[in-house]
């Protein structure tokens, strides 16, 4: 299955390598990284591969919510439908 | 599928969400009950009781799944009914609140914030059954919490039915001395659908499947966003943004609606896709009309400008998605919606103004406190307006009239939640009680001959 990351924090320092290792950490392929400013906040969004990770959807959710919390980060993970219903005809 | 991403359009939707209050409003399912009838009222609402907590079970649970994986909220989970006159129709009593006692413990078992389908259809004239369901509305609405009825007065094929009108004005006044908040969950009908997922006025019709998934999207704040990169464009322009953001908006509640459907095997009716707004900031539909270019919602010009976004909302919407159904255009709910509280406790926006706006919206005198001292007559004479509204051109409209009882104009009633708060509008004085105690029924007008 296909997700988007999101990540939203106000100091962009160290977000990259700090996301990028919690995805590793749960066998999770990132497929591209795109990086921009949304208002004043540094936003990162990744398109990954969750095949090879076996936490159940919920569970990764919500591990990912609480790790980026602890860093100041605000991090969501979502299936790629909603993108997909709302932009394309 | 190969997918090349676009951010700006991820970020895009992102922020719809956590900014702009795009929500699915409400996932409703629609359960027949017309299988429990019975001639014991009791036996009736066990029925209906078992029936509901054994459909509905995986409602809530389910609707909070999708919301996570899909990082959708789904604002209300709810449930609408057959119509509880035709399906307990079969019943030897005079007081069907029972069944409406029933409804409120299953919604309350399942976890659903409301129940709609306390219901009647008398634009033709009573069935027995009928007139059981509306002499118990005052008990059943005002002792239960969650239980949401309506009774359609008219329709454009067969006219309107001036008995139930005045019957209906009488029953709302006995709703609000007993407890206005009562009166928040009844809604009078003329040209009434069969698959509204909004509350108050939702039932499962007759021509409805078993069971049923209908969804109904929301997002006033997204259109507002929209709105404010068209200063100064020609309508054209405004009716286009509109368009294309009510796409957006009712692709969302296709993918919850289809998504929701596979999941509880239940097959997906339609989506409703109104503006409907909630008395957060930044969710009004008021704010769209003020941004069309307004100063305020309900002076001259509001007409307009409220046709030209109930149709474009509807033509943005209907691409969207394969069943368009419900109401679908924009709602005008007084007390639900910031921007018309504050233009109504302003003396800017007034009931003939109202009036007008349901001729080109899509549902309604939503939601408007009255004095509490209004006559039963007078509430059938609004009734008996808004009704002809609907039939003539061929539309529904309805009415939710709330009579603030020891409150009067310039007075506030707080009906909590997302009902919201509205202060209490002046109507006209002077009696209707001659025209609406007539009874009969008003024909239908030369052009529902169609065939």
């Amino acid at each position: 299955m296909k997700a988007i990351v999101s990540v939203f924090a106000k100091d962009a320092r160290g977000i990259t390598a700090f996301v990028t290792a919690l995805l590793a950490e749960k066998d999770i392929n990132i497929l591209d990284i795109s990086q921009t400013l949304m208002q004043e906040f540094f936003t990162m969004i990744m398109f990954v591969d969750l095949e090879a990770c076996s936490l159940p959807f919920h569970d990764l959710s919500v591990w990912l919510n609480q790790k980026g919390k602890e860093r100041g980060l605000d991090i969501h993970i979502q299936r790629t439908d909603i993108f997909e219903a709302m932009h394309r005809i | 599928m190969s997918y090349f991403m676009n951010s700006g359009e991820i970020l895009q939707t992102i922020e719809m969400i956590g900014q702009q209050h795009l929500d699915i409003r409400t996932v409703t399912m629609g359960v027949s009950l017309l299988d429990c009838a019975d001639t014991d009222v009791s036996t009736c609402a066990e029925k209906v009781y078992e029936k509901l907590c054994r459909k509905a079970e995986q409602l809530v649970p389910c609707c909070q799944e999708i919301e996570q994986e899909f990082g959708i909220p789904i604002v209300n989970k709810r449930i609408s009914v057959t119509p509880i006159a035709l399906a307990a129709a079969s019943c030897r009593c005079d007081d069907l609140t029972p069944v409406a006692a029933a409804m409120d413990r299953a919604a309350k078992t399942v976890g659903v914030n409301f129940i709609g389908g306390f219901s009647a259809l008398t634009q033709k004239g009573f069935t027995e059954s009928d007139l059981r369901l509306i002499r118990s509305m005052p008990r059943a609405l005002t002792e239960t919490s969650l239980v949401c009825g309506s009774v359609n007065v008219g329709s454009t094929r067969a006219g309107i039915n001036m008995d139930a009108v005045l019957l209906m004005g009488r029953i709302i006044r006995e709703t609000a001395e007993l407890d206005p908040i009562g009166c928040a969950k009844l809604v009078v009908f003329c040209n009434a659908v069969e698959d509204n997922p909004f509350m108050a006025g939702a039932f499962h019709g007759v021509g409805e499947p078993e069971c049923v998934i209908n969804v109904g999207v929301s997002g006033p704040g997204v259109v507002a966003h929209a709105l404010k990169s068209c200063r100064g464009e020609p309508v054209d322009i405004v009716a286009e943004t509109i368009k294309r953001t009510a796409f957006k908006i009712t692709r969302m509640g296709q993918l919850v609606a289809r998504e929701a459907s596979r999941r509880l095997n239940v097959p997906f009716g339609v989506v409703d896709l109104s503006l409907a707004p909630t008395p957060a900031i930044g969710d009004s539909v008021a704010e769209i009309l003020e941004l069309i270019g307004l100063e305020r919602c309900g002076i001259h010009g509001t007409t307009a400008a409220l046709a030209l976004l109930n149709d474009a909302v509807k033509k943005g919407g209907v691409m969207a998605s394969g069943h368009v159904g419900g109401l679908s255009g924009a709602f005008i709910p007084v007390s639900e919606d910031a921007g018309m509280i504050r233009a109504a406790e302003e003396g800017v926006l007034c009931m003939d103004k109202l009036e007008a706006m349901t001729c080109v919206c899509s549902v309604g005198l939503d939601m408007i406190a009255v004095p509490g001292d209004t006559s039963a007559e007078t509430l059938s004479a609004v009734i008996a307006d808004e009704a002809a509204i609907g039939m003539v051109n061929n539309k529904t409209t309805a009415v939710r009239l709330i009579p603030a009882i020891g409150k009067t104009v310039g007075d506030r009633v707080d009906f909590g939640g997302l009902l919201g708060s509205a202060p209490v509008m002046p109507l006209h004085s002077g009696s209707a009680a001659e025209f609406v105690s007539r009874g009969g029924r008003i024909p239908a007008p030369l052009h529902s001959l169609k065939n």
